[in-house]
């Protein structure tokens, strides 16, 4: 790792033995947590509104998942009664509903489950304290990114009990294609989900502005952007994404609102518009957003192999640039998400050639893991087998990706059940993942209590399990012609459909070890030593102690080349 | 049986939207097609048809569908038996490149996983090395990929190409409709008469020994062994019509004509799904593709109303334009149409 301080010339040392220090003054709890400035405090409510949003997100796919354990329409109705229809439900409500719940899912997964735990947790912890920082550069600007977030998920849960159409709620998928979601879809529910995404995606943008301030502004003296832990790179190319790609989207859903309220026709043929301009925009985000989700991943998992291999990462610059060719890429090639809307040859030529490139980079990402392991003194700690798992399981979900990206044989998957493999496989699998591994990895540094490393290891043996048992057999489904967001199917879909649901059990149990892990650690948790993982960490945050004081690096750290591994 | 119930529920909603919607023609069609078997009584065609002195009328029983055929298999792990050219092609790129190349990279991943948590975990190899370049090793693995991808590039681009191969201008046009939810199929060549499809309610289908969710009231019919010229569009809002054992799907968006060549090789029925979330009943809006050879294919278009052979230019001037022009559009991959189509064609003739 490029970044190491030395302990010795190290002002910010004294922090951690001095907790009575002015650094540690700590508002009142109202002030604190409702009106934070402070980075650490921020990210741990990204943190909380996340899990929050998760249990939200992973109820419905359960919901999802238990309706597909059979053929036929099994616990709809039941959801629709319960969820304000009322005995009068119809036919057409119960579906109706179905559309909500996988439209609630991704959004909720996307925006207010991934992103803020990625960026608004795990970035606004450890970003400042990477770099040598003392807080994020806008300190109130992250704190309305916050709750514009939080507001943003208020308006998505508002949405789910308005009238949309045939039913309660909106029922456009997350992409909220139009005219499905202009002329399809009557009434305001629609309107608050476009609503909640304005809000999230406000509250992004700022905090993509508030990242970029503060990793070109604020490092520590001797922090070369070539010296950053890849983590901060990691986060560093994301929040360019975000700069570029959400913009895109709140002018495409923008237009979708005026479309819908003010009579103007953007994407409705009969006014001259075109439905297919707004799938244009609509991945002109989407694309970078898929990495805008993983690219942080990429950098926690590059922070646990470099730490538990006692190595620095192999190839640091070849990690960095992979990144930086992963996001550039990642902004033009994104029609493969429409082979089949009625594209020209030469448009899927071309896409199909781009979207294939991005796996150049993607490569070099995984074997230089690899070869940070190779040659090194692997330890096995819990968050090293969330890493590990990571690489094997985004593997897999990046090899299926390959086979998509051709959009020949896309032509019999494209919205099929192996798309959904697929991209659980580089999320779900991937994203997550990466999420848990981090989560182990730093919780006795961001809570100052140790988790159980027993429970953790469990809870990834089930959670692979069950994310396999879930995600694998839909490969099969796709291939076999089963098409995605259907609350039904014929009974030939019936043998995988069922062990799929299996899956979900298993993985609901692993979440159990999670919460149970929490417990653990509020209960009987001890308090962890600042370099708790030993002589493998070597950025800035293993400096500090655990919990680190409320305000670090009242004096900056300096950061030394000698100890720069050559 | 909830699940019976909510399905005869469909099914009878489903023919009241009809009723609600369709244009008069239309409604007259199929009135008479609702009883399982559609056996044909040309008295039932409404008068004003123009084949009242056609040659004798047509005759067709809907082919009873092989089993494990053109239709999902339960627990099966590859794709759908392939029944058109471009569908052996494409089966044939993924199950002889890609798969291969994707289970050789995720094995080789995986080992070399194993074999450094095994070789260098921390009991055998206690000293880290220090090294943390090596310009060869990473020039390799750039390139490597680099060569496979050309590799799996220069057939994908090919079946790319052939997929985008246009039908000859002689060759049967049918216009696929979706409407939410259920398919309309239009000959423009054999005197513009709609076939109006619907889901099949699950008990029939079981009753006539097809796959219930995906069998339909009444079948998308053509010609076997030759090129077809499908043409889509979207009435209210996009909907994608795929037939996985055929390879074949395209968007169906209001507003734009997108158009593809399907040629079936076998003489069989295809089911297949709309595939783009259109709404409350997107699951229940099924393909079947029936081919036949052309002389019964002749036949049945004789048994459908309005359904001419031959060179008469059946009632086009009774048409408001629409059709005409389509079929006369030189088969361009993902042509499009000018705007007001979408319009026009949610807003069917009446006659």
């Amino acid at each position: 790792m490029a970044t190491t301080a030395h302990p010795d010339h190290h002002p910010a040392h004294d922090d951690a033995h001095d907790l009575h220090s002015h650094a540690d003054h700590k508002p009142s709890f109202f002030a604190r947590w409702f009106m934070s400035t402070n980075h650490k405090d921020i990210g741990t409510l990204y943190l909380i509104f996340s899990i929050f949003a998760a249990i939200i997100g992973g109820g419905i796919s359960g919901i999802m998942r238990a309706e597909l354990a059979e053929p036929g329409i099994q616990v709809l109705g039941w959801w629709a009664q319960f969820l304000g229809g009322g005995e009068a439900v119809d036919f057409d409500q119960t579906l109706h509903l179905w559309n909500v719940l996988i439209s609630a899912h991704g959004l909720i997964m996307v925006f207010f489950v991934v992103m803020p735990a990625m960026i608004g947790g795990f970035a606004n912890w450890f970003v400042p304290i990477m770099i040598g920082a003392p807080d994020m550069a806008f300190p109130r600007m992250n704190n309305i990114s916050f709750w514009l977030t939080f507001m943003g998920f208020c308006s998505l849960m508002i949405s789910a009990f308005m009238p949309g159409g045939t039913g309660t709620g909106a029922g456009t998928g997350w992409t909220v294609y139009a005219p499905l979601s202009t002329t399809g879809s009557p009434g305001p529910a629609v309107d608050f989900a476009i609503f909640a995404l304005h809000l999230a995606g406000a509250g992004s943008i700022m905090g993509a502005i508030n990242f970029i301030t503060t990793i070109f502004n604020m490092r520590a003296p001797g922090m070369t952007l070539h010296k950053m832990p890849l983590f901060v790179w990691s986060v560093l190319v994301t929040a360019f994404l975000l700069l570029l790609a959400l913009p895109v989207l709140a002018a495409a859903i923008t237009m979708l609102l005026t479309d819908r309220n003010f009579g103007t026709t953007f994407f409705d043929p009969v006014g001259g518009g075109d439905p297919v301009l707004y799938q244009h925009l609509f991945w002109f985000f989407g694309h970078p957003e898929v990495y805008i989700m993983i690219l942080p991943g990429f950098g926690i998992i590059s922070q646990i192999v470099s730490t538990f291999s006692r190595k620095p990462v192999f190839g640091y610059l070849g990690m960095a640039y992979a990144m930086v060719a992963i996001g550039v890429v990642g902004f033009v090639v994104w029609a493969h998400h429409m082979y089949t809307v009625g594209l020209s040859v030469n448009e899927k030529m071309y896409f199909t050639a781009a979207t294939m490139i991005i796996a150049v980079p993607t490569g070099i990402k995984i074997f230089s893991w690899i070869a940070t392991m190779w040659g090194g003194s692997l330890e096995f700690k819990s968050p090293m087998w969330w890493a590990l798992g990571f690489i094997f399981l985004f593997t897999v979900g990046g090899v299926t990706g390959v086979v998509l990206a051709n959009g020949g044989v896309d032509d019999n998957l494209h919205d099929s059940y192996y798309v959904v493999a697929h991209f659980h496989y580089v999320l779900s699998l991937g994203a997550v993942t990466a999420m848990f591994a981090g989560w182990y990895y730093w919780f006795p540094k961001m809570f100052g209590r140790w988790h159980s490393e027993l429970l953790s290891k469990i809870q990834f043996v089930i959670f692979f399990i069950g994310v396999n048992l879930v995600f694998f057999p839909m490969h099969f489904l796709g291939m076999q012609g089963m098409a995605r967001r259907y609350p039904d199917y014929t009974p030939a879909f019936s043998y995988w459909n069922h062990l799929s649901s299996v899956g979900y059990v298993i993985m609901a149990i692993s979440v159990g070890v999670f919460f149970l892990n929490i417990i653990y650690a509020i209960v009987a948790g001890k308090k962890p030593a600042p370099n708790y993982w030993g002589e493998g960490a070597t950025t800035l945050e293993w400096t500090l102690s655990s919990p680190p004081p409320f305000h670090q690096f009242e004096t900056l750290p300096e950061i030394d080349d000698h100890a720069h591994a050559h | 049986m909830r699940r019976a119930a909510d399905k005869i529920k469909t099914a009878g909603f489903g023919l009241a939207m009809g009723v609600a919607f369709l244009p008069q023609t239309v409604l007259a069609a199929i009135a008479p097609a609702q009883p399982d078997v559609i056996e044909n009584a040309p008295a039932a065609v409404p008068a004003a048809a123009p084949i009242a002195e056609a040659a004798p009328a047509g005759s067709y029983t809907p082919m009873a569908p092989t089993p494990g055929k053109g239709m999902p298999i339960d627990g099966a792990i590859g794709f759908q038996d392939q029944y058109s050219p471009i569908g052996e092609y494409g089966l044939w790129m993924h199950n002889a490149i890609l798969m291969p190349v994707i289970v050789i990279v995720s094995l080789i991943v995986l080992f070399l996983m194993l074999w450094v948590m095994v070789k260098y975990r921390r009991a055998a190899n206690p000293t880290p090395s220090k090294t943390a370049h090596n310009t060869v090793v990473e020039v390799i693995w750039t390139l490597l990929p680099v060569l496979i991808l050309l590799g799996i590039a220069v057939p994908s681009i090919d079946l790319l190409a052939k997929q985008y191969e246009t039908a000859p201008e002689d060759a049967l046009t049918v216009k696929v409709t979706g409407y939410q939810w259920y398919w309309g199929y239009t000959y423009p060549d054999y005197g513009d008469f709609e076939v109006i499809s619907n889901m099949m309610d699950e008990d029939e289908a079981i009753a006539n020994g097809e796959p219930p969710q995906l069998a339909v009231d009444n079948r998308l019919v053509v010609p076997v062994g030759e090129p077809i010229r499908i043409q889509t569009i979207g009435a209210d809002v996009i909907h994608s019509f795929a037939v996985p054992s055929l390879w074949f799907k395209l968007d169906a968006v209001p507003g734009r004509l997108n158009e593809k060549m399907l040629i079936v090789e076998e003489p069989g029925v295809y089911y297949g799904q709309c595939m783009e979330l259109c709404g409350a009943r997107h699951g229940y809006m099924p393909i079947a593709v029936e081919a036949l050879p052309r002389a019964q294919f002749e036949q049945w278009v004789l048994t459908q109303p309005g359904g001419t052979l031959g060179d008469e230019p059946s009632d086009v001037t009774e048409i408001p334009g629409i059709q005409q022009p389509e079929s006369a559009i030189p088969g361009a991959a993902g042509a499009r149409n000018p705007a007001p189509e979408g319009a026009a064609a949610t807003a069917a003739p009446t006659v």
